[in-house]
């Protein structure tokens, strides 16, 4: 099905880029969190605590390996399935938590469904659902980013389905022509909703479209975070140096559904599904650093145990934060109300006030 | 005071722009080495070279992509849409993203963003160099719509929208680039975005044009002025956000009204002027509002003369509004 074999389409690297071992352990942990928390937002959702979720089980790999490979100055233009790296990056569960609820607290004020999350200091900016808007829009951050010399990369992430999208071949191309220091990192995690992968384009990999707009391609692995450490990290020292843009495929598999309002057994087997379970990324390094001995069975269900009291714990917090102020429903569609905005906001005020129409 | 046309008053606005802030940067198609298609930012790129005047590819959604981008990061992006005819491979850009960062993101992000397109017919363009399509763009929250009709507004409107935080649409009457000059201030002066302007006085009816349409308009009203009627003009400027008060304030002084713009009239401009005016100045009518618009069929090529409004077909309706009551 897939080629999981780095492959450099273009330019082999000239310096060996290694993970940085001493961060394995956060970087596991931050996996398990992410592994939890989606777990615990498809449960609540189910619940109805929550309005819509769409999980990341999968891609936890992919996420972290990458978010270790960026500098806290590099600008993160996410899709909607980003938790792990927006927790990477330093974006809080609780903030994750009132985002999904669309609480007081939430950074964005209630304005988007779930999975929406952002914020301004991580430089993790805030998604839309339109697929691959983000990639444009990442490519003339950089662009930016150039103009100005500071010594930084932009990335994109999205997924495979984005790759037939117009901003996919805009943005590579636009980034080609400047080349402009932005990092495409595509996990190609098979499914774009029910159409596989195969449907999606007749290239043999989704890496090798870099080709046709000059700069290097390359697939990774997914569910090996060193190998995503690296490709990214190699890509980011080429974009820094003046080096032009990089398109990673990292392959990996969706193992829930596209959301929580999508029911896969219509379109792929439970064959399939098991056989990618085989491959989970977060469980393939719980192997990995118990067999190698630096991690024991106990610590790990010590870990396992903390971060579900960890998650339960800042859910309830979150749900326990005062709904959003009805009157901010007219905030930030400018930067200042309009005569017709403050005309709208007092009648609605007054309508509130009158009762007439309850929060 | 310089003696201008249209199209060099936003040219050396442009300039003004660049010289004064070191974060405002243009792309567009042919822009650059080229100067634009109708030579809007001539000598712009050997001014500022090409890392300022930023030659783009061919792609509608990636001029306005990048410039969301450059906006986020923090600077000013003026964009050209060579034709507004040419937009929709950027709408989703548009109106998905670029309308909506503020909102969406709780006004963590917002988007510092000039778009500039000419717009509108009267050049022999046919469908696809001439259509009038800023309903669409007026329809959607978050994004201001910006017609200048002068020279002199021209400058001080487009420095207004440069300067603006939220993203502008600034749609360039192409029809009028050249064909008439005026007296332009080349100071630091703005026109604030959100107030129309009295073009012509007048007591018995109100013409509210935008654009191309406030020349015509003007002839309709000297014409009525020979016919004894006293046709004061509006010229809105900016679309959104609408000067209601300008609006309805003429209104209440004349009791008539006649709205004129080149757009379709099914779902035009148009539409919400006279919804404004049945809202806000209902018992001040004397006669129904007319509107004289294009007409609900694709921009013709053979037959523009015939489909454009003009002053003949905006007189006609003023003397039936004064028949009326």
């Amino acid at each position: 099905m897939v080629r999981p074999a780095e492959k450099a389409v273009s330019t082999p690297e000239p310096e060996a880029t290694s993970y940085p071992e001493e961060g394995l352990l956060d970087d596991y942990r931050l996996m398990a969190l992410a592994r939890v928390a989606d777990e615990r937002c498809f449960m609540l959702q189910r619940q109805g605590r929550i309005g819509f979720y769409a999980p990341l089980m999968g891609q936890e790999a992919a996420q972290v390996g990458a978010a270790r490979a960026l500098s806290p100055k590099d600008w993160v233009f996410p899709a909607y399935r980003e938790m792990a790296i927006a927790l990477a990056r330093g974006i809080s569960l609780k903030a994750i938590f009132d985002q999904l609820l669309g609480n007081a607290d939430d950074t964005i004020k209630g304005r988007q469904m779930p999975n929406h999350f952002g914020s301004v200091e991580t430089r993790f900016v805030v998604a839309s659902s339109p697929i691959g808007t983000q990639i444009t829009q990442a490519v003339g951050a950089a662009m930016a980013a150039q103009r100005r010399k500071d010594p930084i990369v932009t990335i994109s992430f999205f997924g495979d389905g984005a790759t037939s999208s117009n901003d996919f071949h805009a943005g590579l191309n636009f980034a080609g022509v400047y080349q402009a220091p932005s990092i495409f990192l595509c996990q190609n995690n098979q499914w774009a909703i029910s159409m596989p992968r195969q449907r999606q384009t007749r290239s043999a990999t989704l890496a090798e479209k870099a080709d046709a707009y000059g700069i290097p391609g390359v697939q990774v692995d997914g569910n090996d975070i060193r190998a995503v450490y690296r490709a990214v990290r190699d890509a980011r020292r080429r974009a820094v140096g003046g080096g032009g843009p990089t398109l990673i495929e990292a392959v990996v598999y969706r193992l829930g559904p596209h959301s929580t309002s999508d029911d896969p057994k219509r379109y792929r087997t439970d064959e399939e599904v098991s056989a990618a379970k085989e491959r989970d990324p977060v469980a393939r390094l719980t192997s990995e650093l118990i067999a190698s001995g630096r991690w024991t069975d106990e610590a790990d269900r010590k870990l396992w145990d903390e971060v579900r009291a960890h998650v339960a714990h800042t859910f309830e917090a979150s749900e326990k934060v005062a709904p959003i102020d009805p009157l901010s429903l007219f905030d930030d569609v400018f930067a200042e109300l309009t005569p017709r905005l403050a005309e709208q906001r007092a009648e609605f005020e007054s309508r509130l006030r009158e009762g007439e129409q309850r929060p | 005071m310089t003696e201008l046309n249209l199209v060099q008053a936003i040219n050396h606005a442009l300039r003004d722009a660049m010289r004064n802030d070191p974060d405002v940067y243009l792309l567009g198609e042919d822009i650059g080495v080229n100067g634009g298609v109708f030579r809007a930012t001539e000598g712009l790129f050997k001014e500022f070279g090409a890392d300022r005047v930023i030659d783009t590819p061919l792609s509608e959604t990636g001029i306005i992509g990048a410039a969301v981008g450059m906006a986020l990061y923090g600077l000013k992006p003026v964009a050209e849409i060579q034709f507004m005819d040419f937009i929709y491979p950027a709408f989703d850009q548009i109106v998905s993203e670029l309308a909506k960062f503020r909102y969406r993101s709780g006004g963590l992000y917002p988007c510092h963003v000039v778009i500039r397109s000419p717009y509108g017919g009267g050049i022999r363009g046919g469908l696809y160099h001439s259509q009038s399509t800023e309903a669409f763009f007026c329809h959607t929250a978050g994004l201001k719509v910006v017609v200048p009709s002068t020279p002199a507004d021209a400058r001080g409107l487009l420095l207004s929208a440069i300067d603006d935080p939220d993203p502008v649409l600034f749609l360039e009457p192409k029809r009028i680039y050249r064909s008439l000059t005026g007296e332009v201030r080349e100071g630091a002066e703005r026109i604030p975005l959100g107030r129309a302007r009295i073009a012509r006085e007048g007591s018995d009816v109100s013409l509210f044009a935008y654009g191309a349409m406030v020349p015509t308009a003007l002839e309709a009203a000297d014409a009525l002025s020979k016919d004894g009627v006293s046709a004061e003009v509006v010229d809105l400027r900016s679309l959104v956000p609408l000067d209601e008060a300008a609006v309805v304030a003429s209104v209440e002084k004349t009791g008539r009204a006649v709205v004129v713009h080149e757009a379709a009239r099914f779902c035009g401009f148009g539409a919400e002027l006279t919804s404004v005016l049945s809202e806000k100045a209902f018992f001040s009518l004397k006669a129904p509002v007319a509107r004289v618009t294009g007409y609900d069929t694709p921009f013709p090529y053979a037959l523009e003369n015939l489909y454009l409004p003009n002053p003949d077909r905006i007189a006609y309706a003023a003397k039936n509004a004064l028949r009326a009551g």
